[in-house]
């Protein structure tokens, strides 16, 4: 049990550890030249180790150091008030309820896509090439025309930012649903022929259950590219909150500190959204038996 | 042999013709077939590779299309058959379902088919005993032998009431062991249900241990050679495969599959 966890773990930290060690490295070396011109203007002589603890403390570093960025994090998140506007706590739960929201609403429309897709061919060939040809567009150039567009039609705020997570998080959908629906071998289906069974029944009893791994596997890649549609979703409107509005922020006023804080922050909020979904995949796989 | 006149003839085919066109130029699956197969008869088609037994098989149940000549199953065309459900059929491989486990599996067929839930567990559990997977109900199939898969697909092909077994070499992927063990197995069955049973096979001590009839059959275009009516006894023990009219048997239907190939090369 412990050598498992062992061997789990241990590669997880290595892989951590020399991040952390790069980020260092790379602290040193793109803030070191702002000390050394802060130095020869002040006409002081700097020694190697003051150089090196000076560019983890700087104010407003190129690269912040890790612990900088942790001692950020800490304090706008457990020593502030959630409900603070300074609170990183409120800022992600207002980027993370437009993610949700557009997740959902990006899943069920990437279901129905694949299931009609799959049923007719007329959607199969006219549908599918829009599909691609959606995600082949840079989010960042058509995000504020979605937002300017809805906005004119009278829908702004959340389920404008969460129509933008729904745009990028249906793609995956379609395309894992489109496979797993279509992933019943032909004895399968010739088998429901001879029961005589309905459509409805093909997919309910056998489409479905053989497509559930595939939409597993896409949802985490939709929930984590819904997150990343929020946050641009927040960029162009100069949102009030949210971990777009906080970057942006933080890009106006030069702190970098608050841009890295936003990041790590999102990555963090995205990763536990993944495990979370990789759970229910491990309980719903298991149920069914799929899991050995 | 003639057929006695008080046996039913529950499939006839005469003439039929079924062409498949693919990108090589067409492919005559099916060449003027012509058979009548008898009420509780277990006829075995053997054959080379493309000599279009599991086509015929297919033909019966629907899911092929002839292209000539005509077909009747239970005195109705096969679409009315299939919708019918007169047949179970079992296919090359047990293609469970594997997120079901093996009770819910033989339960598939009784769901789709709207049967009452206490229905469908009292069948069930009367085809599991049948093929003497009792113990096995709430297994998933991985966790069974490629002989258990294969029986319980049997099983689920049993579940509902259909009068015709179609079997497309159903032991085809087992080794011999298993396969001589579950030949003992499908007779005992076939004797005890009374069922109609049409069995595709590759093997020649398979086709004469199970069958009363053998179709022996070849390819290019596809047709049939010759029809065995086995003159063995009903009772038969596997010994049975040692005696001197089982392997007069074997002998007729290996004169039969090379005469099919003689000009094949």
């Amino acid at each position: 049990m412990i050598e498992a966890l062992h061997q789990r773990t241990l590669p997880i930290l290595t892989v951590v550890a020399a991040i952390i060690v790069i980020w260092y490295a790379g602290t040193v070396f793109l803030n070191a030249p702002w000390e050394r011109d802060q130095a020869e203007r002040a006409g002081t002589e700097l020694s190697l180790g003051q150089l090196i603890t000076n560019t983890m403390a700087q104010e407003r570093p190129v690269l912040p150091a890790p612990h900088q960025v942790a001692v950020e994090i800490w304090e706008t998140t457990a020593l502030k008030k959630v409900t603070s506007k300074r609170s990183l706590v409120y800022h992600a739960w207002i980027t993370l309820s437009a993610t949700l929201l557009g997740f959902a609403m990006g899943v069920v429309l990437g279901i129905l896509l694949a299931v009609g897709i799959i049923h007719s061919r007329v959607m199969n060939l006219s549908v599918m090439p829009w599909v691609i040809a959606s995600q082949t567009v840079p989010i960042l150039a058509i995000a504020p025309m979605i937002i300017v567009v809805l906005y004119n039609i009278g829908v702004s705020g959340l389920i404008a930012k969460a129509s933008i997570s729904a745009y990028l998080s249906f793609f995956p959908v379609v395309v894992g649903m489109v496979k797993g629906l279509r992933s019943p071998d032909p004895m399968q289906l010739d088998l429901m022929r001879t029961y005589n069974a309905s459509a409805w029944l093909v997919f309910w009893k056998l489409r479905w259950p053989s497509a559930l791994p595939y939409l597993f596997t896409s949802l985490k890649i939709a929930i984590a590219i819904a997150l990343v549609g929020a946050i641009i979703g927040e960029l162009p409107t100069g949102a009030q909150g949210g971990f777009g509005a906080r970057m942006l922020n933080g890009s106006y006023y030069g702190q970098v500190l608050i841009i890295w804080s936003a990041l790590i922050g999102a990555a963090i909020c995205a990763g536990l959204m993944v495990g979370l979904i990789g759970v229910i995949q491990k309980l719903v796989l298991s149920r069914m038996g799929l899991a050995r | 042999m003639l057929k006695k006149a008080d046996v039913e003839t529950v499939i006839e085919a005469a003439g039929l013709e079924l062409t498949f066109q693919t990108a090589d130029g067409p492919v005559h699956a099916l060449s003027d077939v012509n058979l009548a197969i008898g009420q509780g008869d277990f006829v075995s088609f053997i054959g080379p590779s493309g000599c279009g037994k599991t086509t015929f098989l297919r033909v019966i149940a629907d899911l092929e299309q002839p292209t000539g000549g005509s077909i009747t199953v239970n005195g109705m065309t096969p679409e009315e058959a299939r919708l019918q459900r007169t047949y179970g059929y079992v296919f090359q491989a047990a293609g469970l379902y594997s997120w079901r486990t093996i009770e819910k599996n033989i339960r598939l067929p009784l769901e789709v088919m709207g049967y009452t839930k206490a229905e469908m567990s009292g069948r069930t559990a009367s085809v599991l005993d049948l093929v003497g997977l009792s113990d096995f109900a709430k297994k998933y199939p991985w966790q069974l032998s490629g002989g258990m898969q294969q029986r319980a697909s049997i099983a689920r092909a049993l579940a509902f009431d259909a009068e015709i077994l179609l079997m497309d070499e159903p032991f085809g992927a087992l080794d011999e062991i298993v396969r001589d063990h579950l030949n003992e197995q499908l007779l005992a069955l076939w004797k005890r249900t009374e069922k109609t049973v049409c069995f595709v096979t590759h093997s020649i001590p398979e086709a004469v241990y199970l069958s009363t009839r053998i179709v022996v059959m070849s390819p290019r275009p596809g047709r049939i050679i010759d029809v065995i009516d086995s003159p063995l006894p009903v009772e038969r023990p596997l010994e049975i495969r040692d005696s001197q009219a089982f392997l007069e048997v074997a002998s007729r239907v290996r004169q039969g599959l090379r005469a099919g190939h003689s000009y094949d090369d």
